[in-house]
Order: structure tokens, then C-alpha cells, then sequence
């Protein structure tokens, strides 16, 4: 092994490569891209369909009711709903979106309210269809108030204090901190998106160096020097390497400045984030704390995925490899990335502990432990044994690069 | 000086078996000589080229190349070769200087050796206008000449050229000849494999006429057209391999 032949190797390769516009592209544009798209792109559009969906009046209609004029009369004096006339087909309406919600009052609905056994009342929505969720709720709204106040006449019919029927107020607090509620909230997402990104950042360049040489034509030119062909892939591989490790730090660093944008917006401008920490659109408004995450986790899960980057670029390089073309080698490693997804999703899945059996599984090992350590919890045997085994398995997947590398009917397959 | 004996490379291919490509090759080239490897597509031109290159293993028999042994001395051998073929190509996002001074450092040289190769290089192959031009939006002519500084950038004892005219237009085919007989007058050991005859009987010293991996004829131009009592070179190689149907 020759570092002197390495380095060249390597510089040229990244030279090379930060002139490629899909090398760029998968390694820094997407992953600095993906997180401000995700939050304030795709977050931004949701965000706007929800409100757009709470600011609709929902058309309601009222199926029965002739012997409860009140309850139908209150029902078409509320302001968060407009009473329509009821339509002959009103389930198929409902299906079509013409209207959102029928609220069924049962005969004798008034009547059994006075004497103390009111029949329950429908509501009928499109389950799933936001606006008619969410004209439900008005409804439910609307006769939980009017059972709230029934309960308050009755009490004050019989002179009773209303703490009777409400005799205690409860309210929830969080305790954790915040790096603990982020490390819940994202353990399994910031795993999943960094796998992901490692994989997607080794794609290219593997596929660039190999089988696009091979492809080119300057395979054979650079093999007709006088290096060592180990010392060919290691500078090789150094370069997928840092397409792979480059595409996970801009995402990390993507992410921090957004979680810190989005922050300083939550907070109102003012008091950005001093940590890593990444926020969800109502957060505040759901809990008392922005959730962030953990530096100590996060620097902790850098160190769990290096081997695994080293596994990934080795892996892409190896099967790259064995491709005449570029072409070729995009439908070898487009499959691949299922099989890499596929762990990831499962890390993420809640109810999935960490075992010493799930310790040895590439990849689902990764994303468990990292979300464990995102949540402060650090399980130093299973750490070893994670770190361990990945660092094997990348010894493996560059022992193999090696030795493909050194075939003749894999380099000049015809 | 290259020196091949009974050089054999067989392939395995699932559906066309075992392929001799090489088969029992014994010839020698001595300094200041051009050998040319004469024999039509798939004759074994390249495969035996390769082999003298390093790029792949003989299955059996030996070869020196400048004294070093192709199977026990590969990376020896290639410091000592330069090898220029129809698929040695350029990388496209490299200048010119950049792609000549790559070679220059895989081959040990020193950046302040591989400048002053550069500078010279350049200037005899006058290449100054675009040694800072991406290669990919250079000419064929310029690439070729790039190419050549290429193979050139270690100044080897030996080269090896695999039809290294194939698809040039022809002034861009005379730069080649031209530089072919360049490195014969510098006393270099040359190799030229091609399947124009024209080229052949311009160049070469001595002639081998392969096919099916065999080396069926040797001998110089002259030797040649007296062994097969004709003077047409195309004639000789139909003779040698066997008739039309043959090649």
C-alpha cells in the first residue's frame, strides 16, 4: 500500500467529482435541500391546507329534529357552521364532498333531554376527508357545549354548586427536557434520513468511478499506470466515502439551521436556539417545550454511522463495479436502496427494543440505537457490539471492493 | 526490449467455452525496432497487448518487458511502459495539464519534475493553446496529442500501441505514424498493433501476422514478400491465414 498513490488517486477523484453535476447533486444540493423543503416547503403547504380546511364554515345538515325546535334553532344560530338544506341523497353528498357533515336527532330528542334520557345523537362525516373531519368536530363541539350546559341548568334548577358535576380541574405539564422530547420525537426519523443520505451520497460517485470509467474508457488508461490496483481502490473508495459522509454532514448542518430558523420563528423572532435542536410547526402550542435534540446523542450517532458509511461506499463501489456502464450500474443500486430503507423503516417503528440478537442486524442496529441515544439512553454493551459488528461488516465490503477490483472478467467485462 | 514466450491466454465464457485468445505467442522486439502485430478483429491483437501491459494475466507462458517479468514485476513493467489503445481514453472534466500531470504523479514523478515534463511536452507537441482546456471539449486531434503526452510523461523505454489510429481522420492517423516513428528514432522498443495493411508496410521493422491467437508468420516486410511470392502486404496476410473465408 502506497499513500502517496492513494492521496493522487483520491484528489483527482474528488477534483473529478466536484465537477460533476450529479456527484454535486446528490452529495451537497439534495441533503442541504431536503430539510428547509421538508420543513418549510412541504410543512408550509400543509400547514396551509389545515388552516385553510379549520377557516371553512362547514355545511351541515340536520336529519330529523322536528320535535326539538331548540336544539335545531341553536344549531342554526352557531356561526362555526352553515345549516343546509338536507338533500334526499345526503350520504352520497356527503361522499362528494358537497357536503360535510349530517347530524341525525333522534324523535323525542327535546323531549327525553327534560325527563333525563336523551337518545344519542349521529354525526355523519367522511372519515379521513379533512374538511369533513373537521366539520364533525364543529358539531361535536356544538353538543358537547349544549350537554355542558344542560348539565349546568340542572344543576342550578336543584340549587347545586357546579364543582358537583366538575369537582376537580387536571392539567398536564411536560418534565422531560427538551433534548429528551426531541430525542423521543426524531430518534427514529433523524436515523432513517441519515442512512438514506449516506447511501444516496455513495450512489454517485460509486457509480461515477466504476462502471462510468469503465464506460468512458479511462479505466484502462489509469490501470496502465504504475499503481497497485489496492492503492487504486482505496483512493477510489476515499472519494464515495466522502460523497457518502459529505451528503450526511450538509443534511446535519441543513438541519441545524433550520431547526434554528424555525426556532426563532416559534419563539417570535427572538431567542434562537444555543443547540442542535429541531422543531415541528405547533409544538408550542401542543406542549410547553420546543423539542431538540440531544448534541451529546447526535455526536454519538456520528460515530455509530462512520463504519456504516464505510460498509455503504464499499458496498456501492463493490456492485457499481461489476456494471459495464453507468446505466447498468443505476439498476443495480436503485434496488439497493430498498434494502437499506427497509431496516430503517423498521428502526422507527415504536415497540421495536434493542436486543443483542437485533445488535448484529446492519442497519436496523444502527437506527435503534441511534434513537436511543438521541434519547439520552446509552447502552454501552449493545453500543460495543453495534459498533463492532459494523466496523467487521465494512472491513468485508472494502475487503471485497479490493478483490473484485483485482478481476480481470469483472474490470474488462465484455 | 520485449521478450513473449509461448504467452497463452485462454478465457471461459459460459456460452462460447474456453477461448484461446493468446495462444502459444513467441516473438521478441529489440530497442529501436517497430514490431507490428498484424491480424483482423478478434485475432488476439489487444489480448496479447494487454498482457504485455499487465492489464491481464497470461494463463500461461512468460514475457519480459525492459527486462521485468509481466506476471512477477507488473507495477515495474508499467513504469516502464507507455501504453496508447483506441479505449485508453481521457477524463473528460480534467484539463489537458491536469490529465498529463496525473500520470506524471501515479508514476512517481515530482510536481516540479512533472511541470518541466509538461512544459516540454507541450512545446513539442505544441500543445500550448489548450493544455488548459477541459478534455472533453477538446478536438479528436488535440485529444489524440493529449494522449500522447500521456503515455509520454514518464518517458518509458517502451510502447505499446493498440490500433491507435482506429476511427481518426487521416491527419490525425499521420500525427500518429509520424509520432510512432518518433519513438523508434529515439531508440525506444515499439509494439504497433493494427489491421491496416497500410500502416503495416510504412512502419513496421518486423511483421507478425496473428490469427485465432496464433502467430502464424513472422519476418520483415522484405522477408515476407519473398517467403509468399507477392508484394501486396493484403495479399500475403489472405496467404498466411488461409484464404478469404479465413479472416
Amino acid at each position: 500500500m502506497n499513500w502517496h498513490n492513494i492521496v493522487t488517486v483520491y484528489l483527482k477523484e474528488l477534483k473529478d467529482s466536484l465537477r460533476d453535476r450529479r456527484t454535486l447533486l446528490s452529495t451537497i444540493i439534495i441533503p442541504t435541500l431536503v430539510m428547509p423543503l421538508l420543513t418549510f416547503g412541504v410543512g408550509k403547504v400543509m400547514s396551509g391546507v389545515i388552516r385553510k380546511a379549520k377557516e371553512e364554515i362547514p355545511s351541515v345538515a340536520i336529519i330529523g329534529g322536528a320535535d326539538s325546535p331548540a336544539v335545531v334553532a341553536a344549531l342554526k344560530k352557531s356561526a362555526a357552521m352553515k345549516i343546509v338544506a338536507t338533500p334526499a341523497d345526503w350520504k352520497q353528498a356527503i361522499g362528494d364532498k358537497r357536503l360535510r357533515v349530517a347530524v341525525e336527532i333522534p324523535a323525542g330528542f327535546e323531549a327525553g333531554l327534560k325527563a333525563g334520557s336523551a337518545p344519542a345523537v349521529k354525526v355523519c362525516n367522511y372519515s379521513g376527508e379533512l374538511k369533513s373531519e373537521n366539520g364533525a368536530r364543529v358539531v361535536e363541539r356544538f353538543l358537547s357545549d349544549l350537554r355542558e350546559q344542560t348539565i349546568a341548568d340542572r344543576l342550578a334548577e336543584h340549587a347545586l354548586p357546579k364543582t358537583l358535576a366538575r369537582p376537580f380541574e387536571f392539567r398536564r405539564e411536560n418534565v422531560a427536557p427538551p433534548e429528551k422530547v426531541g430525542g423521543n420525537l426524531f430518534g427514529g426519523f433523524v436515523p432513517y434520513l441519515i442512512i438514506i443520505l449516506c447511501f444516496s451520497g455513495a450512489m454517485y460517485p460509486a457509480m461515477d468511478l466504476t462502471a462510468g470509467e469503465k464506460e468512458r474508457g479511462t479505466m484502462e488508461t489509469l490501470l496502465c499506470s504504475p499503481v497497485a490496483r489496492v492503492d487504486i481502490v482505496l483512493g477510489k473508495f476515499l472519494m464515495v466515502l466522502t460523497g457518502s459522509l459529505s451528503a450526511m454532514c450538509f443534511m446535519l448542518v441543513s438541519m441545524g439551521a433550520t431547526a434554528a430558523i424555525g426556532g426563532s420563528l416559534m419563539m417570535g423572532g427572538g431567542g434562537a436556539t444555543t443547540k442542535v435542536g429541531v422543531g415541528v410547526a405547533q409544538a408550542r402550542s401542543t406542549m410547553d417545550v420546543i423539542p431538540m435534540i440531544d448534541p451529546l446523542g447526535l455526536l454519538g450517532v456520528l460515530a455509530m454511522v462512520l463504519p456504516v458509511a464505510v460498509m455503504f461506499a464499499a458496498a456501492a463501489f463493490t456492485v457499481a463495479l461489476f456494471a459495464k456502464s453507468y446505466k447498468e450500474a443505476q439498476s443495480y443500486l436503485a434496488p439497493m436502496m430498498i434494502v437499506v430503507i427497509m431496516p430503517a423503516v423498521i428502526g422507527m417503528l415504536p415497540g421495536i427494543d434493542l436486543n443483542a440478537r437485533l445488535a448484529l442486524v446492519p442497519l436496523l442496529n444502527l437506527s435503534l440505537v441511534c434513537k436511543e441515544m438521541l434519547s439520552g439512553v446509552w447502552h454501552w454493551p449493545y453500543i460495543a457490539l453495534i459498533f463492532g459488528s459494523s466496523c467487521v461488516y465494512a472491513a468485508v465490503a472494502l475487503a471485497l471492493a479490493v478483490k473484485m477490483f483485482s478481476r480481470e472478467d469483472v474490470i474488462f467485462r465484455a | 526490449m520485449i521478450a513473449a514466450r509461448n504467452l497463452t491466454k485462454i478465457f471461459r465464457d459460459k456460452k462460447r467455452g474456453e477461448i484461446r485468445a493468446a495462444d502459444d505467442v513467441t516473438f521478441r522486439v529489440q530497442p529501436g525496432q517497430i514490431y507490428g502485430l498484424l491480424g483482423a478483429n478478434g485475432a488476439g491483437k489487444t489480448t496479447t497487448l494487454r498482457v504485455l501491459a499487465t492489464l491481464l494475466a497470461p494463463t500461461s507462458g512468460t514475457a519480459t518487458v525492459a527486462g521485468f517479468d509481466v506476471v512477477r514485476e507488473a507495477q515495474q513493467v508499467r513504469a516502464n511502459v507507455g501504453f496508447l489503445a483506441a479505449s485508453t481514453a481521457l477524463y473528460g472534466r480534467l484539463t489537458a495539464r491536469e490529465m498529463i500531470g496525473y500520470f506524471g504523479r501515479l508514476n512517481g514523478m515530482t510536481d516540479a519534475a512533472v511541470r518541466a515534463r509538461i512544459g516540454q511536452l507541450s512545446a513539442e507537441l505544441d500543445m500550448d493553446d489548450f493544455l488548459d482546456r477541459r478534455c472533453e471539449k477538446l478536438s479528436t486531434g488535440m485529444k489524440q496529442k493529449t494522449s500522447i503526452a500521456r503515455t509520454l510523461v514518464h518517458d518509458p523505454a517502451v510502447m505499446i500501441f493498440d490500433e491507435p489510429t482506429l476511427g481518426l481522420d487521416v491527419m490525425t492517423a499521420r500525427a500518429i505514424v509520424k509520432f510512432v516513428r518518433d519513438c523508434r528514432a529515439r531508440g525506444k522498443t515499439v509494439i504497433y498493433s493494427t489491421h491496416v495493411m497500410s500502416e503495416v508496410e510504412k512502419l513496421c521493422d518486423v511483421i507478425g501476422v496473428i490469427h485465432d491467437g496464433k502467430l502464424l508468420a513472422e519476418g520483415t516486410l522484405a522477408g515476407l514478400r519473398a517467403r509468399h511470392g507477392e508484394q501486396d502486404m493484403e495479399e500475403i496476410f489472405v496467404k498466411i491465414v488461409g484464404g478469404e473465408g479465413s479472416a
